[in-house]
């Protein structure tokens, strides 16, 4: 009933925002799965947004809709934009994917492009970022700042974007510390502040003194803070929460990908695509490392620099899966992206069993 | 301080919200109005009650702000649909609509910004006993308001006349108002009650359980607190049954996923909402034979002969 009455929300404020701009300018849609006050993930993407009507707010206007549940109700606000006359609309969430396929085979002359999916179409791209290879460099810090040697991890769903970055955590922190532990708590939802503080505590209960989130709020830093523990941020610099506790912070920087992309919408040259980028294209930022002894940053910075000139990949081969089988190589002397972007498997170390599996 | 001591705290934590909103949500309901609105009221008491703690330093302000902020609102609902006689469910989905917006704005400027968390009990000795010590003497003053609050709410409902008149108003307005009670004032009042109670639980959540402010932080927790009132079959002490019930579950399922039990996740989420439907069943086949427990004029709009 809540959710049927927030779409028709949303669709009203879709066909409001229609009349109101210009007729030359384009129109670039955006929706996000949380508020733009989560302060994580959508956040992020409105950041991005505001940069973008910043260098091209002359020749275009944006429209977002914010708080959309994924599935069904995604599709009404995504077919909502593009009768409203969107010609670019990002759907920025990877549960949007089937609905933004649906639609975009509905609107052939729209363009659209889904973040961190994998289903692709002549007017539908896609776009990601490589958060695993800041997640390599958490791994190598937390395990030098641990001294029960057990980190503690709050997932949200195990889709493979998770499971990827669980697993090159682990792998950043195996190589320094081989015997690291790692425990992981579901709480399936990418925003609930409330039961993400309660994983939270639960791993610190459980002996876990360094934690790590694939979660959208910064309940976890907060609570990291509270008990003098350390954290890392997601997806935005979360200092604020967490001032004595952030080592530092995965920072999700969409604009220069956005302004590109309007640009060639804008040049009549948009095509499709698939870009994922890192810490190389800067898509992926770290936020200064605090709280540490210099030793630790030196490390992490060398690592940050050695990924993002790609001369370590945190998925180099020979990677052993759970079971001990070690994975087939397929990317030369790393696994190949279509194997990180399916990964559907832990790696060795992690106890855990792979939800499902 | 051990495993067991530490998930008891948790729960506590984690039923308080629900408790002091359904506490206000029943009163509501045995007076005979379904407020639909609790979500939207306690998200704004949460963005009201940290603006308040903001400006002031205050935890006790904050309070009060969040539950004048969720009172307002429930004004709001009280002029609607007992001055009007609109729907009430209709007008008490769209305060919680209403609201989620409104505590988006209000709270704008709010995200991000840091307040000091609301202070726990310390009595000297007892706060540091083994084990009992920070349970029963180290909580913050939400816990025990939200208990106080619920053996008030039964004392207010069982043992006192105006209580009667409450419930007589919930079971048969007509009747009571033959009677020459003011319906609509008694209503109003039972309305205020729970908006009051829901801003509170508002405030709780963004002054003591996660201290900051973030649009959609109840995440859902009014709908649970208003499921918990039928789950209570509309008896006050059955509430802290219930929310209790509730939150066990939901923190226990979280640390048999730290331990590694190897439960599908998503069953563990599902968990705390399979237990309340299944204890909901137990429930409604013990008392088949006593009939509906819902107050009879629940929901029905009430407009005096002229």
């Amino acid at each position: 009933m809540r959710k049927l009455f927030l779409a028709a929300a949303a669709a009203v404020l879709a066909m409001g925002a229609a009349p109101a701009s210009a007729q030359n300018k384009l129109k670039v849609g955006f929706i996000y799965v949380g508020p733009i006050g989560d302060f994580g993930w959508s956040y992020q993407h409105e950041v991005a947004r505001r940069k973008l009507v910043e260098a091209l707010g002359d020749r275009i206007d944006t429209t977002y809709l914010e708080n959309i549940n994924e599935g069904p109700d995604s599709e009404r606000a995504i077919e909502q934009l593009a009768r409203a006359g969107h010609k670019l609309i990002f759907t920025t969430s990877f549960g949007f994917m089937d609905a933004t396929v649906k639609v975009a085979r509905k609107f052939p002359e729209v363009h659209f492009e889904h973040a961190t999916g994998y289903k692709r179409d002549k007017n539908l791209a896609t776009y990601s970022g490589r958060f695993y290879e800041g997640r390599y460099i958490q791994g190598q810090i937390a395990a030098k700042m641990s001294k029960t040697g057990v980190l503690g991890y709050v997932g949200s769903f195990p889709i493979p974007e998770v499971v990827s970055g669980i697993n090159a955590t682990m792998l950043g922190a195996q190589s320094v510390n081989p015997n690291i532990k790692v425990k992981i708590i579901w709480v399936s939802s990418w925003f609930d502040p409330g039961k993400e503080a309660d994983a939270a505590k639960a791993l610190l209960d459980q002996g876990a003194d360094v934690l790590m989130q694939h979660t959208d709020s910064p309940a976890a830093m907060q609570v990291a803070s509270t008990r003098g523990r350390f954290a890392f941020g997601q997806d935005s610099d979360m200092i604020k929460f967490g001032e004595k506790s952030q080592l530092t912070a995965i920072v999700n920087n969409w604009a220069p990908y956005y302004i590109e992309r309007v640009k060639l919408q804008l040049d009549g040259t948009w095509k499709t695509g698939d870009m994922w980028g890192g810490l190389g294209t800067k898509t992926v930022t770290m936020a200064p490392y605090t709280n540490m002894p210099d030793d630790v940053k030196k490390m992490a910075q060398d690592t940050e620099a050695a990924i993002a000139a790609g001369k370590l990949h945190p998925f180099k081969c020979p990677v052993v899966a759970q079971d001990g089988k070690t994975v087939e190589c397929k990317g030369g002397d790393h696994l190949d992206d279509g194997q990180i972007l399916g990964m559907n498997f832990f790696v060795k170390g992690v106890d855990d069993k792979m939800p499902g599996k | 301080m051990g495993l067991v001591e530490a998930i008891l705290l948790s729960v506590l934590a984690a039923s308080t919200p629900l408790l002091l909103a359904a506490s206000g949500e029943l009163v509501a309901e045995r007076a005979g109005v379904l407020n639909l609105g609790v979500e939207g009221m306690m998200i704004v008491g949460a963005a009201c009650g940290f603006a308040g703690a903001y400006f002031t330093g205050s935890t006790l302000f904050g309070a009060l702000c969040g539950v004048m902020a969720g009172t307002a609102l429930a004004a709001l609902f009280a002029a609607l649909t007992l001055g009007l006689a609109v729907n009430q469910v209709a007008t008490g989905l769209a305060l919680t609509i209403f609201g989620i917006g409104l505590s988006g704005l209000i709270g704008a400027g709010f995200v991000g910004q840091r307040i000091v968390p609301a202070p726990h009990l310390f009595v000297p000795y007892l706060t540091d006993l083994a084990f009992v010590g920070r349970i029963v003497f180290g909580q913050d003053a939400f816990v025990y308001g939200s208990l106080v609050l619920v053996l008030a709410v039964r004392w207010f409902l069982y043992s006192t006349r105006p209580g009667l008149v409450l419930r007589a108003v919930g079971d048969s307005h007509a009747s009571a108002h033959a009677l020459g009670y003011p319906v609509l004032r008694i209503r109003c009042l039972a309305v205020l009650f729970g908006g009051a109670c829901a801003g509170l639980a508002g405030a709780y959540l963004s002054l003591a359980y996660t201290p900051f402010f973030i649009a959609g932080m109840t995440a859902g927790r009014g709908w649970i607190a208003l499921a918990l009132v039928v789950f209570a079959s509309w008896r006050p002490l059955r509430l802290i049954a219930g929310a209790y019930l509730f939150g066990a579950v939901s923190i226990l399922q979280l640390h048999a996923q730290g331990a590694g039990l190897g439960v599908p996740p998503q069953l563990m989420a599902a968990l705390p909402y399979l237990a309340t439907v299944l204890v909901l069943i137990l429930i409604s086949r013990v008392r088949r034979s006593e009939g509906t427990a819902a107050p009879a004029a629940l929901g029905i709009p009430f407009v005096p002969d002229r």
